[in-house]
C-alpha cells in the first residue's frame, strides 16, 4: 500500500513533468510534421537560465524569466535556422534539429562546465509538507504538481478559450486558409515554436533542481519525450497528456518492484544463475517507454489520440 | 512501312572510355592510395588512424545505403555495426578456443572474420529491418531510435552475450595464417584493414548498379511511382536494410579485429549519430561522400581533441552550416567548386571562388576565435589563445573584438556573395 501510494505520487509528478515538455512539442510536431529533436536541450537551458539567474535575482524571479529567455532563444532558432531549411523537407529538418541539440550540449559544457551545477531548491520550499505512511513528503514537489497543474490549466484555457488559441489551431491544420484569411501564418510558427520552447524550458527550471542539472540532462530525457509525444498521437493534447500519465507511471512503478524474472517465472522453471533470470523489473523501467514506442509505431502509428498519420 | 528514324537514333549510351574513367579508375586509385601508403613508412599512430579511417569508411557507407541510397534516416545504425563485432568477437574466441582444442572453427582463418561480422550484422538487419520497414520517413527515424535504445540497453542487460561493462576481449593471433599475415604487428593489421576496406567500397559500389540499388533509389525519390511500376517499396526497403546491415558488420567485424576489444558501448546512439554526421558532412548524395565524412571526421576525432576541448562544438556547427548552405556535403562543395572553375576557366570565375573560400575561411577563423576564447575564459586559468604566434587573452577586450570582427566580416562577405547568385552561376 505504501509504495502504491508512493508510486502514484511520483508518477503523477513526473508525469506532469513530462507533459510540459511533451506540450510544446507536440505543437511543434504538429506544426512542422517533424520531431524537434533539440527540444529537450532548451529544457536543459531553462535549467541553466534559472541556476543562473537564481544567483543574481533570486527563484522567484527567475521561474519566470529563465522560460522568456528560453522562448526567446527558441524564436531566434525558427527564425533563422529551420524556417531555413522547411523547404528542403523533413528529413533535412529533422538532421537539423540533431545537430542543434549536439551544438546546444556543447555549448552549455564550456559556458557552465562539464559537470552537475548546484542547483538547488528554494529554501522556501524546502521543507516536508506532510507525513505520509511515517516519512516526509517534501513540499518542493506538490510545487512542482501545482505549477504543472496551473501550466496545464492556462494552456487548455489560451488553445480552447481564446481567439489566438482558435487561429493557432486553425493553422496547424489549414495554414493557407489562415494565410488567406490576412494572419501571418510564418509568425504564428515562429510564436508557437518559441512558446513551446518556453514551456520545455518551464520544465526545466521545476525540474533541474528536483533532478540533477547537468550537460547530460537533454539526452537523457529526450527520447522518452519523443515516446510520449508519438504515443499520445500527432497534434494531440489530450493524447500527450495520458501518454505522459502514462509513462510516469509505467516508470516509477517499474523502479518500486524489485523482483527478479527469476522469482516471477520461478513456476516455469526459470533459474535466477541465467542471463535472463537476473533480469529485475526495476532494471527493465528505462526500457519500457522505447518498447512502448516500438509497439505503438508498428501496430497504430496514428497514436493513441490522433488525427492523421505522420 | 520502314521505321528510317531508328538509323538517326545518337547513341545514347556512355563510351567505353567515360565507363572505365567514372566506374573503374576511382577503385583503383583507392587501391594504388591504399597499396602505396605504407611505402611511406608511416608511423604507428598514422597506421592506427588509417586503420579506424578504413573502418569508419565501410560504416559510413553502409550507412549511406539507407540515408543516400534508399532515403531512410536512420539513428541506429551502430547497432549492427556492433552487433556483427560481437558476432565477430565470438569467431575470434571460437577460433582460439579451437587451437587448442580442435574443432570447426580451427579451419576459419582470423583474416576471415569480417564474414562473420557480416553475417551476424545481415541477420541482426533482417530481424530487425522486417517491421521497421513497412515505414518510411519520420516513422522509420523514430523506429530505429527506439530500437538502438533498447538494444544498447539489452547489450548491457546480457552479460553472457555482450560482457557487461566491460565487454569481451580476445586475440587475433590464433589460427590459420593467411597470406603470411599473423596480424600481430600493427602494419600486419593494415593490410587486413586495407583489403577488407577495398572489398566492402567496391562491393557497395558494385551494389549501386545492380537492379535493387537502381529500384533504393527509385523507391527514395517516388515510391509511389515504384508501386505503379510493379515493385513493393517496402520490400526494396528491407532487402537494402539487409545489405546495409550486413556491411556496417562487416566494419565492426574489421573492428573487432583492430581493436580485439567490443563494448555494448558500440551499440549505443552516440556512434549511431556520429555515422550520421560522417555520411552528411561527406555528402549523402554522391557514393564518395561518406569516404569524405570518414576521413576528414576521424582525423578530426583524433587529432582534433588533442587541440581543442571544443571539437565535437566545432563537429556540430559544420553539420549544421552543412545543412543550411551546403546540403551536398564536403563532396558537393568540391564539384561544384571544381564544376564552376572548368565552366567558365575565367580570371572572374576564379576570383569568385577564391572570394567565396577566403570569406568562408575569415568566418570559420572568428568563430574559432570566439569558441577557444570562451572555453579558456571559462575554465578560467588566465590561459590566453595562441594560434600563430598571436597573443590573445580572454580577459582583453580586444582578443574578442577580433574575432568579433573576423566573424562579422566573414558572414557578411559570404551573405554579399551569395546574394549575387549560386556558387555554380
Amino acid at each position: 500500500m505504501e509504495t502504491v501510494v508512493f508510486a502514484l505520487l511520483n508518477g503523477l509528478i513526473y508525469g506532469l513533468l513530462l507533459f510540459m515538455l511533451s506540450s510544446g512539442l507536440t505543437l511543434i510536431f504538429s506544426m512542422m510534421g517533424v520531431l524537434n529533436f533539440a527540444h529537450a536541450s532548451f529544457y536543459m537551458l531553462g535549467a541553466y537560465f534559472a541556476f543562473t539567474l537564481g544567483q543574481h535575482t533570486g527563484f522567484w524571479f527567475a521561474l519566470f524569466l529563465a522560460p522568456i529567455c528560453v522562448g526567446a532563444a527558441g524564436a531566434c532558432v525558427e527564425r533563422w535556422g529551420l524556417r531555413k531549411v522547411h523547404a528542403r523537407g523533413h528529413v533535412a529538418e529533422l538532421l537539423f534539429t540533431f545537430g542543434l541539440a549536439y551544438v546546444i550540449e556543447e555549448l552549455v559544457k564550456i559556458i557552465w562546465g562539464k559537470f552537475a551545477v548546484a542547483y538547488e531548491i528554494p529554501p522556501e520550499l524546502n521543507f516536508s509538507l506532510f507525513k505520509l505512511f511515517g516519512s516526509q513528503y517534501p513540499a518542493y514537489r506538490i510545487f512542482m504538481l501545482v505549477v504543472s497543474i496551473a501550466m496545464l490549466a492556462g494552456l487548455w484555457y489560451l488553445l480552447k478559450r481564446t481567439r489566438i488559441g482558435l487561429i493557432i489551431q486553425a493553422s496547424l491544420t489549414h495554414p493557407n486558409m489562415v494565410a488567406h484569411l490576412g494572419h501571418n501564418v510564418p509568425r504564428i510558427f515562429m510564436l508557437v515554436f518559441a512558446a513551446g520552447c518556453a514551456l520545455a524550458g518551464l520544465a526545466g527550471v521545476i525540474g533541474g533542481n528536483y533532478l540533477v542539472t547537468e550537460p547530460s540532462m537533454a539526452f537523457s530525457i529526450g527520447p522518452i519525450v519523443f515516446v510520449v509525444v508519438v504515443v499520445g498521437g500527432m497534434g494531440s493534447l489530450e493524447g500527450a497528456f495520458i501518454a505522459s500519465l502514462l509513462i510516469g507511471f509505467l516508470q516509477t512503478f517499474a523502479i518500486s518492484i524489485d523482483s527478479s524474472f527469476a522469482e516471477i517465472f520461478s513456476f516455469a522453471g526459470l533459474s535466477a544463475d541465467g542471463d535472463v533470470g537476473r533480469i529485475t523489473i526495476a532494471s527493465l523501467a528505462p526500457m519500457l517507454p522505447f518498447i512502448l514506442l516500438v509497439l505503438m509505431l508498428m501496430l497504430r502509428p496514428r497514436g493513441l489520440m490522433g488525427e492523421r498519420e505522420f | 512501312m520502314t521505321d528510317y528514324s531508328l538509323d538517326r537514333v545518337p547513341d545514347l549510351a556512355p563510351s567505353a572510355r567515360y565507363k572505365f574513367a567514372t566506374r573503374v579508375l576511382p577503385l583503383l586509385l583507392l587501391a594504388l592510395i591504399l597499396l602505396s601508403i605504407p611505402l611511406f613508412e608511416p608511423s604507428r599512430t598514422w597506421l592506427s588512424l588509417f586503420n579506424a579511417i578504413g573502418i569508419n569508411m565501410v560504416f559510413a557507407l553502409s550507412y549511406n545505403m539507407l540515408l543516400g541510397q534508399a532515403g531512410l534516416l536512420s539513428f541506429g545504425h551502430a547497432v549492427y555495426f556492433g552487433l556483427g563485432g560481437y558476432a565477430a568477437m565470438h569467431g575470434m574466441n571460437a577460433i582460439e578456443n579451437a587451437s587448442y582444442d580442435g574443432g570447426i572453427w580451427a579451419a576459419f582463418p582470423m583474416f576471415g572474420l569480417p564474414l562473420v561480422g557480416f553475417a551476424g550484422g545481415a541477420l541482426a538487419g533482417a530481424l530487425i529491418g522486417f517491421p521497421s520497414c513497412r515505414r518510411s520517413d519520420v516513422p522509420f527515424a523514430m523506429i530505429s531510435l527506439g530500437i538502438a535504445e533498447l538494444v544498447a540497453a539489452a547489450g548491457f542487460m546480457f552479460i553472457s552475450v555482450f560482457g557487461g561493462e566491460e565487454g569481451i576481449t580476445g586475440d587475433r593471433m590464433n589460427g590459420i595464417e593467411l597470406f603470411g599475415l599473423s596480424l600481430g604487428p600493427l602494419g600486419d593489421v593494415y593490410w587486413f584493414i586495407a583489403f577488407w576496406t577495398f572489398v566492402g567500397v567496391a562491393l557497395m559500389y558494385a551494389f549501386t548498379r545492380t537492379p535493387l540499388g537502381k529500384m533504393a533509389q527509385a523507391v527514395r525519390d517516388n515510391p509511389e511511382r515504384v508501386k505503379f511500376v510493379g515493385y513493393n517499396p517496402n520490400r526494396v526497403r528491407y532487402l537494402v536494410f539487409i545489405a546495409a546491415g550486413g556491411f556496417a558488420g562487416l566494419a565492426g567485424g574489421m573492428s573487432a579485429v583492430n581493436y580485439e576489444i567490443f563494448t555494448p558501448e558500440s551499440l549505443s546512439v552516440i556512434p549511431s549519430g556520429l555515422v550520421l554526421l560522417m555520411a552528411f558532412i561527406g555528402g549523402a548524395r554522391y557514393f564518395a561522400g561518406p569516404i569524405l565524412g570518414a576521413v576528414v571526421l576521424t582525423y578530426m576525432q583524433s587529432n582534433l581533441s588533442d587541440y581543442s576541448e571544443a571539437w565535437l562544438l566545432y563537429l556540430g556547427l559544420l553539420f549544421i552550416g552543412m545543412i543550411l548552405f551546403a546540403p551536398g556535403g564536403l563532396a558537393g562543395l568540391l564539384l561544384s567548386g571544381t564544376a564552376a572553375l572548368k565552366h567558365s576557366l575565367s580570371v572572374k570565375g576564379l576570383l569568385r571562388v577564391g572570394a567565396f573560400a577566403s570569406s568562408a575561411l575569415l568566418a570559420a577563423a572568428g568563430i574559432i576565435v570566439l569558441v577557444e576564447l570562451a572555453v579558456r575564459y571559462s575554465n578560467g586559468f588566465g590561459e590566453a589563445f595562441e594560434p600563430f604566434g598571436l597573443h590573445l587573452a580572454p580577459d582583453q577586450m580586444m582578443s574578442w573584438v577580433v574575432g568579433l570582427v573576423l566573424a562579422g566580416v566573414g558572414i557578411g562577405a559570404l551573405k554579399v556573395l551569395s546574394k549575387q547568385g549560386g556558387m555554380g552561376s
